[in-house]
């Protein structure tokens, strides 16, 4: 930050027309324009789901769009529940309602029959991310490291073969995959995800962090070593201090390719393993078109990552400190 | 505190021997600078003594005992790095701190041992700073705190002035000397600058490709060195070198050169006939109007109390080093005359000095000129 202001500054009380090294008030202000029309571009599309989910669902499929409406919850009741219908007969004669779904859901003359399936999909969709994205980060920087520092055997030829497990689309490799998991009990396991998921973010993790361990200088853990400190250790206190910007960019890489996946999940899980995209289209089918229950899974299922990715914010833009190094 | 005693040191990347049969040793309490060119294998040979790097062949004996495969951190030795490596995720207590925490010393103590160490390096004043906003000198006193608050058997230091301007350098020089002084630390310090080496070293190791040329204290290596390589290194203007063909006959005492017949130390060896290199200092060189060995003022370059004057002769150029109070005309005819008992004599082709009466330490060790 003060280096740019001083910077800024100089330029400025060297020529006050044209600066060579600030950009122009005009070009800041398009530049600052096209980021503006991009980001509104790219939120209209969130924006319109967290709209329809709480919207009611006739609100939700009139024509023309309805931009002003009465908020629902009932997009928020249908998710997280599943119902019967019953006559306003059987309705009337039952007490009082609890609580505000249970006062919903009668008004469209059905009755909660119990919860859904997606608070369990949803804690799935939490493991399996989550898990593989430790795994495959914990894994790749052990190998990152061991490629940056050790001399190791056609170290190249392995790197390339790492990477090459992510040429080809998951479809392609979907059948043998699950023939395999079949062989192996894998098939519907929260296990089978994880591991799934870890063996293809692994090669992006040591591609990533193998570049920001090249850039940690030696010297540290040489220091660390004279010091007394085993290699391990001298890792551990050294080493992967100065790669936390590097570990939580690609922690939040892998965990968006985890979080997100949707063709292996739909073919390897059906059950108790499912993971929350596979399950949100399938609340389209109970009971009519329920878009606001579609939108409102879509809704809670952008918090995770939202909430990750603000609690990293920190270690992403920090920038890797060389200060104490270079001259 | 210990001795350093380096035998047979050999290491070689692939093909490449960037170390060749390195012997030396460092006695306890000494300051060893181990001084060449870049790239002739200075790192690889402090790396190896430190544990960074295993050698190909011979041993290191750290204070009686092999540690030549011993781990780095077994080796009781600290290192300050070129480029200081100072872990910037810590500030500089921690930093000091650091080798002490891996020996398990209790907090107290460390406390106590790092505001101690900073004293004595007077950086007690920015402890709590972070060190990535460190001035270049105050980075540099760090690595020396984190190094000798372990209280080391040695110290290795590489180049660990190299980054910093000339102005400050000289400051450190004379810091790390005076430190030296006081906590009496084997030491092996690596460096290309031979004005370093000179003021700081008990001893100095003249290194070349891979090979330790000559190994002495400064005066020996200065007044009499082993071989051309290191009459050049060393010295500001280097060594002048007047190139004649003879033979000379052990006993000799002058050699005639062009017209001239110029006497030297006695040469302690049959010479065979071939081409000789004479040695001259440029501060044993006088202008003589009589004498025979002629040569034409070239140019000269003033230095505040004296001045370099260099004379284009029959055997080359030579340099002399002159009180400033007279000015020469370019082309001005003179004869030049040497300090006899000061000069080397060396064989041109292998580049090694040739015996005589200089290297028997006849010589006391008069302070250095310039
Ligand atoms: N790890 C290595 N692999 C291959 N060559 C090396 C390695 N380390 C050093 N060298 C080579 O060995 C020679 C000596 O290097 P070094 O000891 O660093 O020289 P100095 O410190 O005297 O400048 C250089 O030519 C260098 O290129
Ligand atoms: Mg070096």
């Amino acid at each position: 930050m003060s280096p740019a202001k001083s910077t800024s500054a100089t330029a400025r009380s060297v020529t006050t027309a044209h600066s060579v090294v600030e950009p122009s008030s005009r070009s800041k202000r398009i530049a600052a324009t096209l980021v503006i029309v991009y980001a509104v571009v790219t939120m209209i599309p969130l924006v319109w789901i967290f709209l329809t989910s709480i919207k009611s669902p006739p609100d939700s499929i009139s024509y023309p769009p309805k931009i002003l409406f009465t908020p629902s919850i009932e997009g928020y009741c249908n998710l997280f529940t599943t119902r019967t219908r019953q006559t306003p007969e059987y309705i009337a004669s039952l007490p009082e309602p609890e609580g505000v779904c249970d006062a919903v859901t009668r008004e469209r003359n059905m009755v909660i029959a119990g919860p859904s399936n997606f608070l369990p999909r949803f804690a799935n969709s939490l493991i399996i991310a989550f898990g593989s994205t430790f795994l495959a980060v914990g894994l790749g920087t052990l190998a990152a490291y061991g490629f940056s520092r050790f001399k190791v055997p056609l170290a190249d030829d392995l790197l390339f073969f790492i990477l090459s497990t992510r040429m080809m689309p998951p479809i392609a490799v979907a059948i043998p995959i699950y023939l395999m998991y079949r062989q192996l009990g894998l098939s519907d396991t929260a296990l089978g995800m994880m591991l799934l998921y870890t063996a293809v973010n692994v090669s992006l993790a040591v591609w990533l962090l193998k570049g920001f361990i090249d850039e940690i200088p030696r010297e540290y853990e040489e220091a660390a070593m004279i010091d007394g400190y085993s290699r391990l250790q001298a890792f551990r206190k050294v080493v992967l201090p100065q790669a936390t910007t590097g570990i939580a960019a690609t922690a939040i890489f892998c965990l968006i390719f985890a979080w997100n996946e949707y063709a292996f999940a739909s073919l390897l899980t059906s059950g108790s393993a499912q993971t929350a995209p596979p399950f949100i289209p399938t609340i389209i089918g109970e009971g009519g078109q329920d878009w606001p229950a579609v939108a409102a899974g879509t809704t809670i299922f952008l918090v995770p990552i939202l909430v990750f990715t603000i609690l990293l914010r920190k270690q992403l833009l920090r920038g890797i400190t060389f200060g104490a190094v270079r001259k | 505190m210990a001795e350093i005693r380096v035998a047979h040191l050999r290491k070689a990347f692939g093909a490449f021997v960037a170390v060749q049969d390195s012997s030396f040793t460092v006695a306890d309490g000494e300051f060893l600078a181990l001084l060449g060119p870049s790239g002739c294998g200075k790192t690889t040979t402090l790396r190896m003594i430190a544990g960074l790097e295993l050698p190909t062949g011979g041993t290191i004996r750290l204070g009686g005992e092999d540690v030549t495969y011993k781990r780095a951190s077994e080796r009781d030795i600290a290192f300050v790095f070129q480029l200081f490596a100072l872990y910037p995720h810590m500030n500089v207590r921690r930093n000091i701190g650091f080798p002490l925490l891996a020996q398990g010393v209790p907090r107290a103590e460390i406390r106590k041992r790092v505001e101690e160490t900073a004293r004595l390096l007077q950086i007690d004043h920015i402890l709590d700073r972070p060190v990535s906003g460190l001035a270049g000198g105050d980075r540099q006193r760090v690595a020396l705190g984190r190094a000798i608050v372990r209280r080391p058997m040695c110290f290795l230091m590489d180049e660990p002035l190299g980054t910093l301007d000339a102005e400050f350098r000289e400051v450190m020089v004379r810091e790390l000397r005076e430190l030296h002084n006081r906590i009496r630390a084997t030491t092996v310090y690596v460096t290309h600058d031979q004005i370093e080496a000179m003021a700081m070293a008990d001893k100095i190791a003249v290194m070349n490709h891979g090979i330790i040329e000559q190994f002495g204290t400064p005066q020996e290596i200065y007044d009499r060195p082993a071989s051309m390589y290191v009459a050049d290194f060393i010295g500001s203007p280097p060594m002048n070198f007047i190139r004649f063909t003879a033979g000379l006959p052990k006993g000799a005492r002058a050699a005639r050169i062009g017209a001239a017949e110029v006497e030297m130390p006695e040469i302690r060896a049959d010479v065979a006939p071939g081409e000789l290199a004479l040695g001259v200092r440029p501060e044993h060189v006088r202008f003589a109007e009589a004498s025979p060995l002629r040569g034409a003022i070239y140019g000269s370059e003033y230095l505040g109390t004296n001045q370099i004057v260099t004379v284009e002769t029959e055997g080359g150029l030579v340099r002399a080093r002159l009180p400033a109070d007279h000015s020469y005309a370019i082309g001005e005819p003179v004869g030049l005359t040497f300090k006899s008992e000061r000069l080397s004599l060396f064989e041109a082709r292998s580049g090694r000095a040739i015996p005589s009466a200089l290297h028997e330490g006849a010589l006391d060790r008069e302070v250095r000129h310039g």
